[in-house]
């Protein structure tokens, strides 16, 4: 289990690590906390000619706020998010979830930005990035994009990335006073990657309520009629709705996988039930 | 705890252990910490294919001496491993395989470079074809007619098949409660923190072929490795350094190892090979599977009458060396009625072949398994009769008054209070308090208790090892002890350490013989150039062999230091005493360095007719029965189920267990959490399946669960000590103890927390899956 032999070049910034990429041609790879890409590496799953190490780059650590937004560096760690050193724009939540990932050898490497970009559906913060509604900042050579979480996460594994583009930081909404989250992650250990998730964000102020469906075997999934129903009707009436929508939009799941989704957002919606 | 616990530093101390100074410190060193110049990295290439001809292999260009197929391996022959029992059918594992593949993981080429990376690249670049047969996946496929042949000279897919009957016709005719049922045990990896590996080099001075092997067996891996390179054991040193665990899969001759030191004996150089967690989790998916189907006969009471058993073991393509394909099945036939009191007993077992990795035994061996078993069939006659498990289980035990006990398979139970045991388990986990209370808890998730009872035959005996018809039976375990100029003791055995404790429980024991502080004690293992004869660690037999030989050792030279000092003293022998460091005799002492002075450099100062001997002795030692010793435990859990996800917490867990004399209550400790982790592996997470084709579905520990800290429960431990009336210092062995209840335990509270659903478990590791389909099952049966 050790890797194909590589190249390994580290970018001094952000705009050097996207000339790279695009000089390997799809056969260059960013290197950001190495906790997904290593293990694939030594699978020999992932065979890049070349890493560009992007963990001392500038450029992927930058913390911008609006009155709206967050924008968070793609390269800040789980930890730093769990220790706090990050805002949380989302009054807990983020740094909640930060530390259910993995265990703290792990999360002291993991970055925000390299979960979203390797889009593992069962990954934590790709369930959260979908529930806020955030927004991907691409750039390249070619210039910045700001991709909507749906547009960015296609499916397992895969985004709306070029192969030149980094990913330089996610934009999440600040969540106001009165707003309210849940978040299970259903997982057999400590740490472990998701056997099902459920979130909820519920933030009246902003007219804003996302119940979404997440470790689906495929980009997470927003669950409209749901939502609708939590932010008008509360979550009694929302989990009335549940069981038929996750029915219709979960049909590539088997009855048991599907039946444990629906656990996993019943409960996300019991808890903000609990609170309320 | 419970007051048993001695002073001092010598048997029954709570001392730390000497081990952990480097082990905790990072400076323990295993194999892949050894450095020699020119060493080489091997990687091995591994069959995609469960069961296949090989119809072509091709070197990749100018590899001849880079790439190794069979056919260059001159002179080594296959694993093949005998057995005296009738009907045994022998398997023959090429150490590489040539014209047929039998399993996921089976070595087909060694390939030798600077660097693993490279001996990785070098494999990827060999070709080897593969004519795909049908695979064999499960015992049920293996014995089905008409079903693919793995070894086809044999006719069939039985390494063996035995029969058991007591008489169960008239019980079977007559008894008023009959109970069904069917349990089954996944595929585990031992999963060992180490993974096996191993440097091989050779030794021009010694002129002398060295393994740097981590083994738990040193003394017997030379033996079979001389024989399959068909060289004298006296060119073979093998010396292995720290191991970082061995649970059994350290016991066997690795073809791997073979192939390693065929190696280093015909380039006369350094390689090195070191298992990766993929190999361990696809090529050593080697333990634990078995099925069983079973009938027992009961009492109105629940009172059993008899059992009716058949077992199948998944037993892999190929018998490993030296334990055989049937060990297994031999433990999982004699062990099933347990500690439990009836005399009609049917059982028949099968080995089969499979197509999967070779079946080895694991710490418990076949025990953890048949101890599931037997603790479904207490729990599933006791739902039938309409009594309290626990009860029934306490009046089914073997009372303390029948021991010493013969069972219905003739095991000779030494000693101990089996009822006694389970009593204060029940205590422990609060079972009469639960049953009054309420059975689920504020999160609407459902409580239960549940409990499991078993003996173990630790430091089975010879006449045991040969009734199993091994090609190696233990005998006496050697050691030697030596008391230096300086007033230092040496202590050597065969036996290896594998972080178990044995460099402080010999010491302990040592100390207790001679009163050398333990400080001053220093244990040297398993180097077959400087150690004394032993078979090896395995089979709880460690401080019951290895601590009874250094007991006879320690006494022999305690007694040439003791007429010493007598006439160093000018005192009478029966008058000298050891204690507090020191050779006592009244108000005058020496030290142990005096005595050691006068034996090596001042021979002027000895008593006339000195033993001749000196201050070293080896001594051998085995226990004075050969039927093994009876260690034996009560485990009860208490979880909780969450119907909706199925996952299972644990919320307590007592165990109350006798070893006889403790050497050391730590160490006891420590091993019975240690196996009893294992355990909870077992009865909750680890499985590697397979699927129908015999591919490994489990290759990463994504999909391998292990616990970790945070699954597993504080284990309460109570100790009672029943010394063996058969062993030095009424030892009995404690190694494996721990990992054979909590299946039983952790499956009976899961059942008992279903039990108003109507639902049960009856295969392990009982994973939300497992628990969800269980649920499901019994609301489809309501309906
Ligand atoms: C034992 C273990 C347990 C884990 N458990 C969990 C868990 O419970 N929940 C969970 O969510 N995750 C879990 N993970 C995954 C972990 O969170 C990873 O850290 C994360 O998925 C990847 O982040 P990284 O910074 O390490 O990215 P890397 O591994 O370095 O990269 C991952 C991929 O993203 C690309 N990439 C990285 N950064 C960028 C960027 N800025 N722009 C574009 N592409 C980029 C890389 O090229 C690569 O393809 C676990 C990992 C391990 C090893």
């Amino acid at each position: 289990m050790k890797p194909v032999a590589f190249d390994y070049v580290r970018a001094r910034t952000l705009e050097e690590a996207s000339e790279m990429l695009a000089a390997g041609g799809g056969a260059a790879r960013l290197l950001a906390g190495g906790q997904s890409l290593g293990p694939m590496l030594n699978l020999r799953l992932a065979r890049p000619m070349r890493l560009v190490d992007i963990k001392r780059a500038d450029g992927f650590r930058a913390l911008a706020a609006d009155d709206a937004t967050l924008s968070i560096g793609a390269g800040f760690t789980h930890a730093e998010i769990e220790d706090g050193a990050v805002e949380d724009p989302a009054r807990g939540l983020l740094r909640h979830v930060a530390r259910g990932i993995a265990y703290r050898a792990v999360r002291n490497r993991g970055t925000i930005g390299g979960s979203l970009a390797h889009a593992d559906p069962a990954a934590d913060w790709v369930s959260v990035f979908a529930a806020l509604d955030g927004v991907a900042v691409a750039r390249s050579a070619r210039g910045t994009r700001r991709i909507a979480s749906g547009a960015f996460l296609r499916g397992a594994f895969a985004t709306a990335l070029a192969d030149d583009e980094v990913l330089a930081a996610v934009e999440l909404p600040l969540l106001s006073a009165g707003a309210r989250w849940a978040y299970r992650k259903v997982c057999r250990k400590t740490g472990e990657f998701a056997s099902a998730i459920g979130v909820v964000v519920l933030d009246p102020a902003r007219g804003l309520a996302r119940v979404v469906a997440g470790a689906v075997e495929a980009a997470p999934v927003l669950l409209p009629a749901t939502s609708e129903a939590l932010r008008d009707h509360g979550p009694d009436a929302a989990e009335a709705a549940l069981a038929e929508e996750i029915a219709r939009l979960l049909p590539h799941l088997d009855p048991a996988a599907r039946r444990l989704r629906m656990v996993a957002v019943r409960s996300a919606l019991r808890d903000i039930a609990g609170e309320g | 705890m419970d007051g048993m616990e001695a002073k001092g530093e010598g048997i029954g101390a709570r001392v730390r252990r000497k081990e952990d100074a480097r082990l905790l410190a990072g400076r323990g060193q295993y194999v892949a910490d050894i450095r020699i110049a020119g060493m080489r990295d091997v990687a091995f290439l591994r069959s995609p294919a469960a069961h296949a001809r090989i119809t072509r292999r091709a070197k990749p260009a100018n590899a001849a001496e880079a790439v190794f197929f069979l056919d260059d391996l001159v002179g080594v022959k296959p694993i093949v491993t005998r057995s005296s029992i009738p009907g045994y059918k022998l398997s023959e594992w090429p150490v590489l395989a040539a014209q047929k593949v039998r399993y996921v993981g089976e070595a087909v080429a060694m390939c030798v470079a600077d660097t693993r990376a490279e001996a990785e690249d070098l494999a990827e670049r060999v070709e080897v074809e593969f004519n795909e047969l049908p695979a064999i996946a499960s015992c049920e496929a293996g014995r089905a007619s008409g079903a693919a042949l793995l070894h086809e000279q044999w006719g069939d897919n039985l390494f063996l098949q035995s029969h058991f009957d007591s008489g169960i016709a008239p019980v079977a005719a007559s008894a008023p409660v009959k109970v069904e049922l069917e349990v089954s045990c996944a595929r585990q990896t031992m999963h060992p923190m180490e993974g096996k590996g191993l440097v091989a080099w050779w030794d021009f001075r010694a002129g002398q072929l060295v393994l740097n092997t981590s083994t738990q067996v040193p003394h017997m891996i030379r033996a079979g490795l001389a024989e399959v390179l068909g060289i004298p054991q006296a060119i073979i040193r093998i010396a292995p350094p720290d191991v970082g665990g061995g649970f059994g899969y350290k016991c066997l001759l690795q073809p791997e190892e073979v192939a390693v030191a065929w190696l280093a004996l015909t380039r006369k150089a350094a390689f090195r090979w070191i298992e990766d967690r993929r190999e361990h989790l696809v090529a050593g998916a080697n333990a634990r599977q078995h099925h069983y189907k079973l009938v027992a006969y009961a009492d109105e009471r629940g009172r059993m009458l008899g059992l009716d058993a058949e077992v199948s073991v998944d037993t892999g393509a190929y018998s490993v060396w030296p334990f055989t394909a049937c060990l297994e099945a031999a433990q999982a036939g004699g062990n099933l009625p347990g500690p439990y009191d009836f005399r009609a007993y049917r059982c028949k077992v099968f080995s089969v072949a499979t197509n999967k990795p070779p079946f080895a035994p694991y710490r418990g061996v076949a025990r953890p398994g048949v101890c599931f078993a037997i603790e479904q069939v207490i729990d599933a006659i006791a739902r039938a009769v309409g009594r309290e498990a626990c009860d029934v289980r306490a009046e089914n035990l073997v009372p303390a008054s029948a021991m010493p006990y013969v069972n219905v398979t003739n095991k000779h139970y030494d000693s101990g209070d089996y009822p006694g045991s389970l009593a204060m388990a029940r205590e422990m986990i609060g079972l009469d308090e639960f049953r009054a209370g309420p059975k689920r808890d504020a999160q609407g998730r459902w409580i239960g208790i549940g409990f499991a009872t078993y003996t173990e035959q630790s430091a089975h005996g010879t006449k045991v090892f040969a009734s199993w018809g091994l090609p190696l039976v233990p005998g006496h375990d050697q050691a030697h002890v030596k008391l230096t100029p300086d007033g230092a003791l040496e202590v050597r055995s065969g036996i290896h350490t594998i972080g178990q404790g044995l460099e402080t429980t010999l010491a302990q024991v040592a100390h207790e013989m001679t009163g050398v502080p333990l400080a001053d004690i220093r244990v040297t293992l398993g180097d077959t150039a400087v150690t004394p004869f032993s078979t090896g660690a395995y089979a709880s037999r460690g401080i019951v062999m290895a601590g009874g030989a250094v007991s006879r050792a320690a006494g022999v030279v305690a007694e040439r230091i003791r007429a010493i000092a007598a006439h160093l003293l000018q005192a009478d022998p029966a008058a000298v005493e050891f204690r507090d460091g020191a050779v006592h005799a009244g108000a005058a002492s020496v030290t142990y360095a005096d005595i050691g002075r006068a034996w090596y450099l001042r021979p002027d100062q000895l008593p006339d007719g000195v033993n001749t001997g000196g201050l070293e002795a080896t001594e051998g030692y085995k226990p004075t029965t050969d039927n093994g010793v009876f260690s034996y435990a009560s485990h009860a859990a208490k979880i909780a189920v969450d119907p909706d996800t199925g996952l299972v917490e644990i919320l307590d867990y007592a165990i109350v267990e006798d070893c006889g004399r403790m050497v050391n209550p730590m160490i006891v400790e420590g091993q019975t959490h240690g196996g009893a982790a294992q355990g909870i592996g077992s009865a909750l997470f680890e499985e590697s399946p397979y699927d129908e084709r015999g591919q490994p579905l489990a290759s990463t520990l994504l999909d391998y669960l292990l616990p970790g800290p945070t699954e597993l429960p504080r284990f309460r431990i109570r100790h009672t000590e029943t010394l063996s009336p058969h062993t030095a210092h009424g030892f009995k062995g404690v190694g494996e103890g721990g990992a054979i209840a909590p299946a039983g335990a952790v499956v009976n509270a899961i059942n008992d927390a279903l039990r108003d659903i109507g639902a049960r478990v009856d295969a392990i590791p009982a994973s939300p899956a497992r628990i969800l389909a269980a649920i499901a099952a019994a609301e489809e049966r309501a309906a």
